[in-house]
């Protein structure tokens, strides 16, 4: 039988605040155990929490920026659990009234445009971190990170596949770096999914009974740990098994999922109202302001590459998938440049060098290479040597100008010197000549590659080809 | 609702605490009395009553996002009834 999979995806964000959500303590990463901590993140009785205003700021425009509806009025909430993550026994979170709701986003699949709908994005508080010493008496808790601001983007149903809900996440990833609210790194936990997946028989309209996996930090383990589900759903459903609501945690290293079937599963979050947290109110006037301050999305700036730079939609697609390198183009391109020929750099040599790197953005600036692109065009250097010079200018982002004065990479635009060069390879390489004058053509390329060889690589080939063919021709 | 010695130990359990059967039994006598003292409410006519998210009728308590050097680490610790190099500890979790 086929089956179909049914996913949709829980993605929590940490925001890019300098202080926690209800306290004035930092949010910098990593840390001494428990220095970044006071009697309110860590849950002493009687302290007060008070709401960072730009926690609800990044709210609004994560929500606006996934074509979500604002609340006028949204509230806290406690979301009471036992875990020692969690100093209070409750998680601050949103419950009935979140901040934002009923949106969507676009996502490209096999070149097809599909909508995926936005449930909700609510705010809540992160948890501690827990620190099992292997063989010791107990749990060690380090709480700098409880209380680091979240918000938690709740999408619907609508991901048909492993590979869309990585798409998704890439999307959502783009978006929320484009909109400034969070530097999304996953390795260091600030983007994490659950992924709530089912399978049904193909054609089935009711949903089938779903399992959870939660905090997968990766877009490889989202995807491995999605397609691993997948099959281990429909194999059990094919032994004529059934499958069980439950959460199962994604061990990446063994690439396989485990079952948490424990007394942490018997979950009654009993949420009532944050007693010490008023209620937020925006009015449409904010909405509206938040609106137009909103920067460019990806969307937009693949639509104005496309028609304003002309570039193929490929171009623009892969250009503002980062917003670093789209906005490192767009710099390139003031000084003058051909915008084609600067994203085909960018795509071609200068991605290359960064994912050697790996590096999220080149060490230069967008105006050193529309430099090397001009040197190209007014003939200083040949086509060829750009990418050296390119090279060179990645180790040591130097005026490109001067790294070609320095590793003397100047076009050969001596001809008395390339006339000597071509008639020596002639010379030495008859065979070749004599199977030009015979027709075959090929031959040809051959001995530009010599002489290039010869004059290395500084001569431009155009003008060698030209010249080696009237040479040859004027030999008969 | 009659709150049962079950219920008692649900809650219990979600809280993590333990009662003997006579405790269980005599909390259940005094939740039940509790919820029964409340549901008088239920006979008011609340149709035009807007539900109240909040006890005091102000909103948006904000503060700037701005750093203050966090406490002590040794006096966050001070009443934690255990500690390992500078972390709290607890009995031992298991997965």
């Amino acid at each position: 039988m086929k089956y179909e999979v049914v996913m949709g995806l829980e993605i929590h964000i940490e925001l890019a605040t300098n202080t926690k959500i209800f306290c004035t303590c930092t949010t910098a990463f990593g840390g001494e155990v428990n220095t970044h901590c006071c009697p309110i993140c860590t849950g002493m009785p009687g302290t007060l929490p008070v709401m960072n205003r730009k926690v609800v700021d990044f709210a609004i425009k994560a929500g606006l920026a996934t074509n979500c509806t604002i609340a006028n009025f949204s509230k806290m909430d406690r979301k009471n659990y036992f875990y020692p993550d969690l100093p209070k026994a409750y998680q601050v979170s949103q419950f009935d009234l979140p901040i934002c709701e009923k949106g969507y986003i676009d996502i490209e699949v096999n070149g097809q445009t599909k909508r995926i709908g936005i449930t909700r994005i609510h705010m809540e508080e992160d948890a501690g971190k827990l620190i099992h010493d292997e063989g010791g008496t107990g749990s060690l808790i380090d709480y700098n990170r409880c209380g680091v601001p979240l918000i938690e983007i709740v999408s619907e149903p609508d991901l048909r596949s492993a590979e869309e809900a990585k798409i998704y996440v890439e999307k959502i990833r783009s978006i929320m770096q484009y909109i400034g609210i969070s530097d999304c790194k996953m390795q260091e936990g600030s983007l994490r999914a659950d992924v709530n997946l089912s399978v049904r028989p193909m054609g089935q309209v009711a949903f089938g009974t779903r399992t959870e996996m939660k905090n997968l930090n990766s877009f490889k383990s989202i995807l491995r740990a999605a397609l691993h589900e997948e099959k281990r759903q429909i194999k059990e459903i094919e032994n004529g098994n059934i499958i069980v609501q439950e959460t199962r945690r994604w061990d990446d290293d063994l690439g396989k999922s485990f079952s948490m079937r424990s007394k942490e599963e018997a979950h009654d979050y009993r949420y009532f109202p944050a007693p010490d947290l008023v209620p937020i109110k925006v009015s449409d006037e904010e909405i509206i302001s938040f609106k137009n301050s909103l920067p460019e999305l990806p969307q937009a700036r693949i639509n104005r590459y496309i028609n304003d730079y002309k570039l193929p939609e490929y171009d623009a697609k892969i250009l503002t998938n980062s917003k670093d390198i789209a906005d490192f183009f767009e710099e390139a391109i003031k000084y003058d440049v051909p915008p084609k020929k600067v994203s085909n750099y960018i795509m071609g040599n200068v991605r290359k060098l960064m994912n050697i790197n790996n590096d999220e953005v080149p060490p230069f600036t967008g105006e050193q290479l529309a430099m090397v692109i001009k040197l190209v065009s007014k003939g200083t250097i040949s086509s060829n040597m750009a990418s050296k010079v390119i090279g060179f200018m990645y180790e040591d982002p130097k005026n490109p100008l001067l790294i070609v004065k320095e590793k003397n990479l100047g076009a050969m635009n001596d001809e008395g010197a390339l006339i000597k060069i071509i008639d020596e390879v002639i010379s030495q390489n008859q065979q070749s000549v004599d199977d030009y004058q015979q027709g075959k053509k090929k031959a040809i390329g051959f001995l530009v590659g010599q002489v290039m060889k010869q004059t290395k690589g500084k001569a431009n080939p155009q003008t060698v080809n030209k010249m080696l063919v009237e040479k040859i021709n004027n030999l008969k | 609702m009659k709150v049962t010695k079950e219920t008692v130990n649900y809650v219990a359990n979600l809280s993590r605490l333990t009662f003997t059967d006579e405790e269980a039994e005599k909390m259940a006598g005094q939740m039940d009395h509790i919820l029964r003292y409340m549901e008088q409410l239920n006979k008011l006519d609340t149709t035009d009553v807007t539900p109240m998210e909040h006890v005091k009728p102000i909103s948006n308590v904000f503060r700037d996002d701005l750093v203050v050097p966090s406490y002590d680490r040794s006096e966050l610790l001070k009443n934690a009834p255990n500690q390992e190099n500078g972390a709290f500890k607890v009995p031992k979790i298991v997965e």
